[in-house]
């Protein structure tokens, strides 16, 4: 690991754009994918749509994407903004069948208890749906968190610089210890990040912290 | 209420979780890939790289030097082939850029009979479109080339790419995967040499392919200092398929007054032995490209 | 709609079904590839993931493994393999890394499909006198199947989309025209291709979208379709 002892300011800066690429993708994308989530789940007719829309944008490969994005909106290729752009698409791909899920997931009775307690609509959304869906959209978040920090690494055969520069870098001069440490960071991020998504989930939605026993641990069979 | 307090709490961490993306923004790195609408009117030179690490050197080397002589840089590095660059430095948006003579000449005609360096880079500059210069080139080269290993080289007694054509296996080529489509590549051994090949796309691993043996001809450029640790031929090209192709500072035309000072002072130190001493620091020593620069500036006595 | 003109234009001429990379080859070279991952994956994960959601232990252990392989980008991976193998062995490194990447969802859908079984069914069995193996392959296996098909597929589905990367190596597959398309900034190549593999994931998505709802055994068939998985492992795709 002596490289990367010696070339930490590199791996810094290089990680401190990573993380920026990857949180604004991130973030865009939940912000995104909530009301389209939501659509999916109320409007019967917008599910079939949107789960097959939100489906096939995730089979383009992210290379292709990155490239045609600019073609089609006009920036550079090399630009942050269409990473983040191509990183929020699959980060929304990901997320949306999640919300969906989970506010399918929520149990028809408390919601129709809610409405007889007297919440209006809009205001059982807010306090009873989207909480009670929360775990499933939470692990969806997750999921897609750890999937945009490393699908982020690509950009790097765009031009767009990030931790996936310790990877071609390293190739081109046969330095595994670079490779191995870009691989390490990336990594490292990815699960901090989840980690503190757990965290966010266990204060936010407190009810659903320790998953129940699945079944009794089983007496030996006679 | 429970459901109060979840709204605030959630708030509170999506005001979070964008603050720290907004912050991210702020300080983000001024050193890092700028945003599309910076051009030369705002002051600051941007230079760019390929996605090469000696080309990535020689920028880095200019951007010190000019940073040094109270220039304000912005460096944009490894962004790929010309294809993908020369829009941006056709533009504008980026206003300096080490490149080749013979390859870059032949990007924009590739049916100039230049070969020799000064006839290249005299035709390069008229070749040029308006909005670009050509400052000195350097007395270094990094070519491409057609290499095979010594012991490949004995074996079927090689010495230039014509006696290539005498082998009678079927003959594999590597290089990167645009080599397919360049007038140098399989298309003009055949035309120029009449010798066919197979391409297989072997990129950043051409070198390894090349002594493991599967393939048998490689697209070696020639300040590789690897031609030398592993005791590699360099066919001749007496055909002259390949151009010179000297390292020259592309330039925004504006701005290339400007700069000329301080760049042809870099590019008149850049020697060949220069250029392959730099590589070795890079792919041996494994020197980051910021020390190497550093380092190559203070002992040219360029920095100051 | 210049770019899809020009990359249908592209996909269609004959230059790209013939010689050595032509587009059916390479299709050939890339499902391969994901197959072989697949079963590999498979071979590791889900006698692991049925352990797992048959004696109920472990999970835990699991979770963590899974959520520390999707943090690995495949990119990277591959590029550290191949240097560690050697350029002789670019396959077992691609291989490597595919298998890796399938690993997560093969285990939480085998592991999950048993633990979505209604304990009372298994102590009925139990009850009735089935030995734990005979419980597990005459009870769970085929009441866990049609989330273990999910696993399949949404592990298929990742790995197709990212064997494009090995082009970036060598490796062929549907990749090469965009890793050429990319250093050359040749749209229609990059597009077609990208058409291409899409139109292929899409196939398979169909396949095993029917798979699975094959696969409920009949008497179920009706409930399945719908059942949505609570809260432990989204339905949904992570790539790198």
């Amino acid at each position: 690991m002596g490289w990367a002892f010696d070339n930490l300011p590199l791996i810094g800066s290089l990680a401190i754009d990573h993380l920026r690429q990857s949180l604004i993708a991130i973030v865009c994308g939940f912000v995104i994918s909530l009301p389209l989530g939501w659509a999916a789940w109320r409007y019967g007719r917008a599910r079939a749509i949107l789960l097959t829309i939100t489906g096939l944008l995730y089979t383009i490969p992210s290379l292709a994407l990155l490239l045609i994005l600019p073609v089609l909106a006009g920036f550079p290729a090399t630009s942050e903004v269409n990473l983040v752009i191509a990183l929020t698409i699959y980060a929304v791909a990901i997320m949306v069948r999640a919300v969906t899920d989970g506010l399918d997931s929520v149990d028809p009775a408390v919601r129709q208890s809610a409405t007889a307690v007297g919440y209006s609509d809009r205001h059982r959304f807010w306090a009873v749906d989207l909480p009670l869906a929360g775990p499933v959209i939470v692990a969806g978040l997750r999921v897609a968190a750890v999937s945009t920090i490393s699908l982020a690494t690509v950009g790097i055969l765009v031009g767009v610089s990030n931790l996936g520069y310790l990877f071609t870098n390293g190739l081109q001069r046969r330095i595994l210890d670079e490779v191995f440490a870009g691989l390490v960071v990336v990594a490292l991020i990815a699960l901090v990040i989840d980690a503190l998504l757990v965290g966010a989930k266990r204060a936010l939605l407190p009810w659903d912290r320790a998953p129940k026993p699945r079944r009794a641990r089983r007496v030996s069979a006679a | 209420m429970h459901s109060t307090r979840f709204l605030r709490a959630g708030a509170v961490l999506t005001a979070a979780l964008a603050a720290t993306a907004l912050a991210g923004c702020s300080s983000s790195d001024p050193l890092a890939a700028p945003e599309e609408e910076e051009s030369s009117s705002s002051g600051a030179i941007v230079v760019g790289s390929q996605a090469y690490y000696s080309n990535e050197t020689i920028a880095e080397i200019y951007a010190q030097a000019l940073e040094n002589a109270g220039f304000e840089v912005e460096k944009q590095f490894n962004i790929g082939q010309r294809d993908a660059y020369m829009p941006q430095l056709e533009s504008g948006e980026i206003t300096l850029f080490p490149e080749y003579t013979g390859n870059l000449l032949q990007y924009f005609d590739d049916a100039t009979t230049a070969r020799s360096a000064d006839d290249v880079y005299a035709e390069l500059q008229d070749a040029l479109p308006d909005g670009l210069a050509a400052l000195d080139q350097a007395s270094a080269s990094d070519q491409d080339s057609y290499t095979v290993t010594s012991a490949f080289a004995e074996e079927h007694d090689l010495a230039s790419i014509t006696d290539l054509a005498d082998i009678t296996d079927p003959l594999t080529l590597g290089g990167p995967p645009e080599l397919a489509e360049r007038p140098y590549g399989p298309d003009g051994l055949s035309s120029v040499y009449g010798i066919d090949v197979e391409f297989s796309a072997t990129g950043d691993t051409t070198v390894e392919d090349l002594l493991a043996g599967t393939i048998d001809v490689a697209n070696v450029f020639t300040a590789d200092p690897r031609i030398q640790t592993d005791d590699l031929v360099v066919l001749d090209d007496p055909e002259s398929l390949i151009l010179a192709s000297n390292v020259v500072p592309i330039v925004d035309a504006d701005r290339a007054d400007e700069l000329a000072p301080v760049i042809d002072a870099v590019s008149e130190k850049l020697t060949p032995e220069s250029l392959v001493a730099l590589n070795v620091e890079s792919q041996v020593d494994e020197k980051s490209p910021v020390d190497i620069a550093e380092a190559w500036l203070a002992a040219n006595g360029i920095s100051d | 709609m210049n770019l899809v003109t020009d990359a249908i234009a592209w996909l269609t001429s004959g230059e790209q079904w013939s010689g050595d990379r032509a587009l059916h080859l390479l299709m050939l070279q890339h499902l391969w590839l994901t197959l072989l991952a697949v079963v590999v994956a498979s071979a590791i994960a889900l006698p692991a993931g049925w352990l797992i959601g048959h004696t109920g232990r472990g999970r835990e252990i699991a979770v963590a493994i899974s959520g520390a392989a999707r943090a690995i980008p495949s990119f990277g991976l591959l590029i550290l393999l191949v240097l560690l193998f050697g350029v002789l062995h670019k396959p077992e490194a691609a291989l490597v890394t595919f298998v890796i990447l399938a690993i997560p969802s093969l285990l939480a859908g085998a592991y999950s499909g048993l633990e979505a079984i209604d304990r009372a069914t298994i102590d009925a069995a139990r009850a009735v006198g089935m030995s734990e193996w005979q419980i597990f392959l005459r009870v769970e296996l085929p009441l866990g199947l049609p989330l273990l098909v999910g696993g399949v597929r949404s592990a298929s589905l990742q790995v197709v989309a990212t064997v494009t990367i090995a082009a970036y190596v060598n490796l062929g597959g549907l990749g090469l025209p965009i890793i050429t398309g990319l250093a050359l900034r040749r749209y229609d190549m990059i597009l077609g291709a990208a058409l291409i593999v899409a139109l292929v994931a899409l196939i398979l998505d169909a396949l095993l979208g029917l798979a699975q709802r094959r696969a409920a055994p009949r008497g179920l068939r009706a409930d399945t379709s719908t059942s949505p998985q609570s809260g432990r492992e989204p339905a949904a795709l992570s790539r790198s």
